[in-house]
């Protein structure tokens, strides 16, 4: 890396530009559409010349959808915050259980523990629609379906497993003589915990967070099948956009570029935490 | 202070017995050496003691209490880890203040304590660094401090000069002695460098194979090895092993290197007949011009700063090094004679490779090994 001449730079940059290019033209034409109607963007051959307008984003604001033959309510930002209610309250659920459970497994091998780990990974090979027709009935049974807090319960079937196997890697990675040398000094073990595993496992619980809060955000099919409209996530709400006189592709452009933002923001907040080595240097070898 | 009792200690891991009923006792005050090869249990048997590892059977008293159901926290222990075990989010300075703060030391108190091991410690001056900015040999001395921060009754070194360089190593070879006897804690220091376990204990034990080998003063585990194993890990250059079988006449015990007699201790008629190892220390030969001596050739000679170690071939091209101080005149090529100091010279069983301790009429076995 330190001996690369001007042509290898070139073509480095050129190779980097068309990887970024490849993966960033998706987002950029979502919001060249969301700020166009319905008529610029279908007409052909598309072009990327056109008058700028908002009235997409107003009429999900508002909440008023008007198409040329009708004007219908849309409950967008109630999906919105139906989502961010639910990713977050997973995510919270989820840290609250599966931290722990992931320093009980790294540090701690119990009979079967390997197994009990594995299991809980292996709710993600499932297929949702596998769980989903007796869940509903159960839900329906006892009360929770059509809930925030069943829907966060069932959510824990995509956060718990890998907020317990990301961070239980990183705890496995800081050195049990640092947590033996905080308790011979004379620390309880539940203040070792907080004081040690904790802090040092915490760039790895927040990308693990963060993973997890972006998998509830996206997941879709859940929430259609366990919720009706007042509870229904943003992945679910978009469906509304698809309307009997048509896609209104302007609307769903703006719905899609309002429902990235919030995990966009987030990940590019978080990103010095993911980045952030665990090792600082204390432990040689 | 209080002694510090391992009775019977046994750990297992799996099917691997890392611990094989380990008894012995540090007198209070007192620094015992844990001296062994690597894999041979050391840190295993300090972790059963400061209670991160718990053994199978076995039982260890601090001052006659049964710790064995005592949390890590509550043993009073102070502990040096090998890799030193700072903890890479907190200053210099949290990590000595971790064993005050764990006794809810008032704030005044907590600076106090720690500036005052710093300044024993000369680290007074990166307390507000990170592990990470600290050399290796501030890291080592930070792990320090914090063991003798609140000022334990026990104090567990394991090895903690392993990984610092030489010239510091040689610095706190010299202090720690002094360090240690101001503490005034019961002491177990675990080493793999001999002349740091003869440099810095009352007493070595030696474990090998999870065993207490032998357990004595530096001059016993030296002058009488219970093995050729401890033999051979205590001495630089190491100790020359020749296989003989002693003989005796009317002049006493002896055996023969290359035809020539060398005199052995008279207690040692027992291993008349016997095949034995003979170990002889580099430094208890000597060149000689007696034509009693034992006819050899040189091969080649390396001298260091305090010591010049030549290496001689017998007759029957048996291999031994001579160690001779610095600037003393000796044969520099070619054939000479060397000299064996009799009362020097150690006899092992070939089978056991057990030491054969002399047999005295008057004192019995006043000095069989331990």
């Amino acid at each position: 890396m330190d001996h690369m001449s001007p042509v290898e730079k070139g073509l480095r940059g050129i190779a980097l530009s068309a990887v970024v290019l490849f993966f960033m033209f998706p987002i950029f034409w979502i919001v060249l559409m969301s700020l166009q109607t319905n008529e610029t963007i279908l007409r052909s051959p598309p072009s990327m010349v056109f008058e700028p307008t908002f009235r997409n984003y107003i009429a999900i604001v508002t909440g008023k959808l008007d198409s040329n033959v009708a004007s219908m309510d849309i409950t967008f930002m109630r999906n919105l915050w139906n989502s961010i209610l639910l990713s977050a309250g997973s995510v919270a659920v989820a840290l609250l259980l599966g931290v722990p459970a992931a320093y009980a497994f790294a540090r701690h091998k119990f009979r079967g523990s390997e197994e009990v780990a594995f299991t809980l990974l292996s709710f993600r090979f499932a297929p949702p629609l596998l769980v989903l027709l007796p869940l509903s009935l159960y839900f329906q049974q006892i009360g929770l379906a059509n809930t925030y807090i069943g829907l966060i319960w069932v959510y824990q079937l995509i956060c718990l497993p890998l907020i317990l196997w990301i961070v239980r890697g990183y705890f496995e990675d800081i050195s049990p003589d640092l947590e033996h040398a905080y308790r011979i000094a004379g620390h309880s073990w539940l203040s070792t915990f907080r004081r040690i595993a904790l802090p040092l496992a915490g760039p790895g619980i927040a990308a693990a967070g963060l993973l997890a809060f972006i998998f509830a955000w996206n997941n879709f099919i859940f929430a259609l099948v366990l919720a009706s409209a007042d509870k229904q996530p943003v992945t679910v709400g978009a469906l509304a956009f698809v309307t009997a006189s048509g896609i209104q592709y302007g609307q769903i452009a703006a719905a899609i570029v309002l429902s990235i933002a919030p995990t966009l923001a987030l990940a590019l907040y978080a990103q010095r935490y993911l980045v952030e080595g665990l090792s600082l240097g204390a432990v040689k070898g | 202070m209080p002694e510090l009792r391992i009775e019977n200690l046994t750990k297992r891991f799996k099917n691997e017995t890392v611990l094989d009923g380990v008894s012995f006792t540090v007198a209070e005050g007192e620094t015992t050496i844990l001296f062994g090869p690597s894999g041979a249990g050391k840190t295993v048997l300090l972790r059963c003691i400061a209670g991160a590892v718990d053994p199978e059977e076995g039982r260890i008293t601090i001052g006659g209490n049964d710790i064995s159901d005592v949390p890590p926290e509550h043993r009073g222990i102070g502990m040096a880890f090998q890799n030193f075990a700072l903890f890479p989010h907190m200053t210099a300075f949290d990590n000595i203040a971790s064993p005050l703060t764990a006794r809810r030391w008032s704030r005044e108190k907590i600076q106090e304590g720690v500036e005052q091991v710093a300044k024993l410690l000369k680290i007074g001056h990166v307390l507000s660094h990170p592990p990470r900015a600290l050399s290796n040999g501030q890291k080592q001395r930070t792990a320090l401090a914090r063991a003798l921060a609140a000022s334990p009754e026990i104090l567990l070194l394991d090895d903690p000069l392993r990984n610092v360089d030489a010239k510091l190593r040689f610095e706190m070879r010299l202090e720690l002695p002094r360090l240690l006897a101001d503490q005034g804690a019961t002491v177990i220091y675990v080493t793999q460098d001999y002349k740091e376990a003869m440099a810095l204990g009352d007493r070595i034990a030696v474990l090998s194979g999870g065993r207490i080998a032998q357990i004595g003063t530096p001059e016993d585990i030296y002058r009488r090895p219970a093995s050729v194993e401890i033999a051979r890990h205590f001495g630089d250059p190491t100790i020359n092993l020749l296989d003989v079988v002693p003989e005796k006449d009317g002049g006493g015990v002896f055996t023969r290197l290359s035809d020539q007699r060398v005199p052995l201790d008279s207690g040692l008629e027992a291993a008349v007949g016997r095949d034995c190892v003979l170990g002889l220390r580099p430094e208890a030969l000597r060149f000689s011009d007696s034509p009693d001596g034992i006819p050899v050739e040189i091969e080649a000679e390396t001298p260091f700063n305090e010591k010049t170690v030549t290496l001689v071939v017998t007759a029957r091209k048996r291999e031994i090094l001579i160690s001779r101080p610095a600037g003393t005149a000796a044969p520099g090529s070619g054939t000479a004679r060397i000299e064996v100091d009799a009362t020097d010279a150690l006899l092992f069983d070939r089978a056991t490779q057990e030491r054969i301790a002399p047999q005295h009429r008057g004192g019995g076995k006043s000095e069989a090994a331990a």
